[in-house]
């Protein structure tokens, strides 16, 4: 079925829904498809009446049912349970217990949105895939090679939850918002009068319930048999002097100030966590600063691995401003340097290089 | 690769569309209402509108039509009206069925959720795996049985498998024991000739819209004697065994669908099944060796994804099935397979067929074309399984 068909990841938001109906408009043939990826009825004891409208729930994809039918274009929704839960919970719930805080959605992005679901698209007949994502991609002809782009919309822009996607996925893919406003999304949407045009934007973790990682972590370890840490630990300054108890390292992240329990002349953060000591290590707003981390496995996305230093601005986390930094690779890691300290670096998180808006590529803080 | 020009003119017209004429081989999941049993229930519908209690020519005649689809339905069971209690489907009459006090109950895994849903609280519940043909055997069932069960419930033939159970031997077994002996049949009477005395089961439920009538109607065999607990409060219809205002012309279309000749599809179905296993490598057809539905056939196609078949085949215009539908509409693997001894990847590489009387030869050949074509296309993309 060589039709050009297009896959459009349909999370029954109003993003992915002006993608179909964009597309739809434009007489490309597409097919709307939602991944079912995570059961809202296990963990029952996480259920709260406002847990409702995540991510897999059935009101989304009631929505996404509903927009595909106003469209009038073929949907299914697909199940993805068992890859979402090994190659983006399993890993989630691992790294908070190894004392790193982890970044899902980059996990779910790089594992099942543009591998498990491409590879579904490509199933059924779909030539590429199309996501909601903001985020621009493009082919550059001298290098040959598929360049990704931060959005038009800075308030917007996605591209660091995308630093794991591979020229394969990225020549496959399309991003039809880059180009455009959150606002002129929403236009579009209510111009084609979709059913969701005015529907909010979702949040939070999609599988964690109100943002309460502790929580879950605790109920999906219990299902699993998994063992949870110590519950108890010191928390110590950054000499080893005990400060307090903290009621297990996985409930901290690093940078966190609130909820520490610690009477301190000045203001105290969270500086690591450390699982072999089952220790959480404390210390003043200075002590958070940092002028290097290494990047490991790092995906080179709009340009090759360089062989010389280059200079770059990296970003390592999603609110973060790019700051300016040299990067060298050395031994498989790609070492960073920043031109000012920066404030709370955390080992698991993501760190993305751009070059203006081009994304060169990113990987994993070591 | 981006050439999304908002208001830009569009390309010449490719909008996707299903195709128009779809083949249907969904026939376990549901089956279209035949055209002669449309023409029996459309005049109901529009002119015999009266309530089967009331005293007066419409009540009268209402009632007339309940009976002789009672009769009906009875001749075509081997029972005796009096035995037969119309619901609105399946669950319900396995609702109705299961509903207790019971002290033991067995069951299967290979049960439907409206068997095992009913049944999955009770306290105590044996929960009999089939051997690898997918059957519970007498042997099984006689080793399962305590002083203490009052209650066995084994399906006649699986939605997703059509292995058939040997429900005469269950039956004599559970009776030997003392034991009532239920079976969702829903499968069967719109396939197979069938005798519920003979048979010798005590409960028996069935379901219209699996027989070429709508859905919403169903019935429950009771055989004499046997004490049901009612799950409906209300008017004392149905002798007091479920309540509520009669679904004539719903129950009229059963009767008219219950004396319908039955339509051989057991030589389609080896058409398909030849067909499919000659030209694809790594084909393996589930519960071969067990007696099966004549209209079912179920295939492992080793190392693909069912879904990924399924959707690319309803694009390509062929409804057919893979796993159990989970409340969103995605695709979980079913129980029934599970229960055979297959993985969750084996189960997710499985697609059922169900074929029905409308189906020709010629759909067939057009189904194994198609299949042929969106495996090779399936396979190509993961090479392990060239």
């Amino acid at each position: 079925m060589s039709n050009g068909l297009i896959a459009v990841a349909m999370s029954g938001g109003v993003d992915s829904s002006a993608v179909a109906a964009l597309l739809k408009k434009e007489g490309q043939p597409i097919v709307g498809m939602t991944m079912q990826l995570w059961n809202q009825r296990r963990l029952p004891e996480l259920s709260t009446e406002t847990s409702g409208g995540r991510c897999c729930s059935i009101d989304d994809v009631y929505d996404a049912r509903y927009v595909s039918q106003f469209l009038g274009i073929p949907y299914y929704v697909v199940n993805f349970e068992d890859q979402f839960e090994q190659h983006v919970v399993r890993p989630f719930v691992d790294d908070y217990l190894n004392g790193r805080t982890p970044i899902p959605c980059t996990l779910c992005n790089n594992f099942i949105k543009f591998e498990t679901f491409l590879e579904m698209a490509s199933g059924i007949g779909a030539e590429k895939i199309a996501t909601g994502h903001y985020a621009r991609v493009s082919f550059d002809e001298p290098t040959g090679r598929y360049q990704l782009r931060r959005a038009v919309d800075s308030t917007k822009d996605q591209t660091y939850f995308l630093l794991g996607l591979t020229q394969a996925q990225l020549s496959k893919t399309l991003f039809p918002l880059g180009h455009m406003l959150k606002t002129e999304t929403r236009e579009l949407a209510r111009e084609a009068g979709l059913p969701v045009a005015e529907k909010q934007d979702s949040q939070e973790i999609c599988f964690v319930p109100n943002g309460d990682y502790a929580a879950f972590i605790a109920a999906y370890a219990a299902e699993q048999g998994i063992a949870l840490p110590e519950s108890g630990g010191d928390i110590v300054s950054q000499t080893g002097e005990v400060l307090g108890r903290h009621a297990g390292f996985h409930n901290y992240t690093v940078g966190q100030r609130r909820g520490l329990g610690v009477a301190a002349a000045e203001p105290l953060y969270v500086i690591a966590t450390e699982p072999a000591s089952n220790r959480v290590t404390v210390g003043s707003p200075a002590d958070l600063l940092t002028t290097r981390l290494s990047i490991r496995d790092m995906n080179w996305i709009s340009i090759a691995a360089p062989d010389e230093p280059i200079r770059a601005q990296v970003r390592i986390r999603n609110r973060h401003i790019p700051a300016p930094a040299t990067l060298t690779l050395r031994d498989g890691l790609v070492e960073v340097e920043f031109d000012q300290p920066q404030r709370a670096v955390t080992p698991g998180q993501g760190a993305a290089v751009y070059d203006g808006d081009l994304v060169l590529g990113g990987g994993w803080i070591a | 690769m981006e050439k999304l020009k908002r208001g830009g003119q569009p390309s010449p017209p490719a909008t996707i569309r299903l195709p128009s004429r779809v083949a249907y081989f969904d026939h376990n999941a549901t089956t279209p209402v035949a055209p002669d049993v449309l023409a029996a229930l459309l005049p109901v519908l529009a002119e015999s509108y009266g309530n089967a209690s009331s005293i007066h020519q419409h009540g009268q005649r209402a009632k007339q039509l309940l009976e002789s689809a009672r009769r009906q339905l009875a001749d075509r069971l081997g029972c005796s009206p009096k035995e037969l209690v119309f619901t609105s489907g399946g669950t319900e009459s396995n609702n109705l069925a299961l509903a207790g006090p019971h002290r033991h109950v067995i069951t299967s895994s290979l049960e439907h959720p409206a068997v095992a849903q009913p049944l999955a609280h009770h306290a105590n519940l044996t929960v009999l795996p089939p051997n690898a043909e997918g059957l519970i055997t007498p042997e099984a069932l006689r080793a399962a049985l305590r002083p203490d069960t009052d209650l066995v419930s084994i399906m006649h033939a699986n939605n997703e498998l059509g292995c058939l159970q040997p429900i005469a031997e269950l039956a004599a077994v559970a009776h030997h024991a003392g034991a009532l002996f239920h079976s969702d049949g829903v499968q069967v009477p719109g396939r197979l000739p069938l005798n519920l005395t003979a048979l010798g089961v005590d409960l028996y439920s069935l379901s219209g819209h699996k027989m070429y009538a709508p859905k919403g109607v169903g019935a429950l065999y009771v055989r004499q004697g046997v004490q049901l607990h009612p799950q409906l409060y209300g008017g004392r219809h149905e002798s007091g065994r479920r309540a509520g205002t009669e679904n004539i012309p719903g129950i009229v279309a059963l009767g008219t669908a219950a004396a319908r000749p039955l339509t051989d599809l057991s030589a389609l179905r080896d058409r398909l099944e030849a067909g499919l296993l000659a030209a694809i490598p790594h084909a393996i057809v589930n519960c071969a060796a067990a007696p099966r539905l004549p209209n079912t056939t179920n295939i492992r196609f080793a190392g693909l994804e069912g879904e990924a078949l399924v959707i690319g085949l309803d694009l390509r215009g062929f409804s057919v099935s893979s796993g159990a539908a989970c409340s969103s509409g995605a695709v979980e693997p079913s129980p029934a397979l599970l229960a055979i001894g297959l993985t969750r990847e084996q189960a997710k590489s499985c697609i059922r067929f169900s074929l029905g009387e409308s189906n020709t030869a010629d759909e067939v050949d057009a189904l194994i074309a198609a299949t042929i074509a969106a495996i090779a296309h399936l396979r190509k993309l993961s090479p392990t399984y060239v």
